[in-house]
């Protein structure tokens, strides 16, 4: 049940991805173009997922447990650190390139062209190397 | 045209409604990045299943719904090594500040992590760097 429940909000997730546009990289890169012809999608995307999202995050303060049991996230940690910021300035300069990130480029795979499956390799190779990087980037610059 | 932004706003509640399935009922937050790394870097086999059945409706449910859809294009860049490039940076970014635009953006602004709104301003701000730079200084993208 639980496999359901995940393949379920994947494709729903997929699908949205989908609809909205966002596997089209030239909408993801016209609305980070702000010199150019502005796109203003990606902003509706994110606003339209953002609102049923809350609603579930309000309905697990009522609820003791998830669906299928187990617990739900903790809350989010508030500490900021040194490798928020790297990460998602690699992630963001990636994702103005080519004009992809991770759930759009999988839910694109199948009819994007070999160009989708270049994108998807690399990132699954950065995604390898990661976790080592990681750990000498800590023993360069120790946190706090 | 006109009316993209109604279909971003559709898209953009399946995207979230997506979302609060996996929270709800699997008690998961939907990170695209954590999900399919945990499964590269071997950090998440022990829900591998769960996993895999995720990236199965995220990459098949687009094979059902292309038929009936009105555009399709993508316009990704042909240039071998931008793409190569873009996927290394956003593989290891994703990891390394541990979420990307459905981890933090979508689920971390909507339980008002503070985490979340820093990571979406630091990668929107260099996408739009790499952007601006790329397409109209260098013409590459």
């Amino acid at each position: 049940m639980r496999n359901l429940f995940a393949f379920i909000a994947g494709g729903l997730f997929g699908t949205g991805l989908f609809i909205s546009g966002m596997t089209d990289t030239s909408k993801v890169q016209g609305w980070l173009d702000v010199f150019g012809d502005w796109d203003p999608t990606l902003a509706f995307v994110m606003g339209g997922a953002i609102l049923p999202m809350a609603v579930a995050w309000q309905i697990t303060r009522l609820r003791r447990t998830p669906l299928m049991g187990g617990a739900f996230p903790p809350p989010p940690p508030v500490r900021l650190d040194r490798n928020l910021a790297i990460g998602s300035v690699m992630f963001g300069f990636g994702w103005g390139l080519a004009g992809l990130c991770p759930g759009p480029s999988i839910a694109s795979l199948s009819y994007g062209g070999i160009g989708h499956w270049v994108f998807f390799a690399a990132m699954l190779g950065g995604m390898l190397v990661a976790p080592h990087l990681r750990i000498r980037l800590d023993r360069l610059v120790p946190a706090q | 045209m006109e009316q993209d932004w109604i279909w971003g706003l559709i898209g953009g509640m399946l995207i979230g409604l997506g979302g609060a399935v996996y929270l709800l009922a699997n008690g998961r937050i939907m990170g695209a990045s954590g999900i399919i790394g945990g499964l590269i870097d071997r950090s998440g086999w022990d829900t591998a299943a769960e996993r895999l059945a995720f990236l199965a409706g995220v990459f098949l449910l687009p094979i059902i719904v292309y038929p009936f859809y009105r555009s399709v294009e993508t316009h990704v860049t042909s240039n071998i090594w931008v793409l190569v490039a873009a996927g290394l940076l956003v593989g290891i970014g994703t990891r390394i500040a541990n979420g990307c635009t459905s981890g933090h953006g979508v689920c971390g602004i909507s339980r008002l992590s503070l985490r979340g709104m820093v990571a979406t301003m630091f990668y929107i701000g260099a996408g739009g760097v790499a952007v601006v730079f790329f397409r109209h200084f260098l013409g590459v993208v």
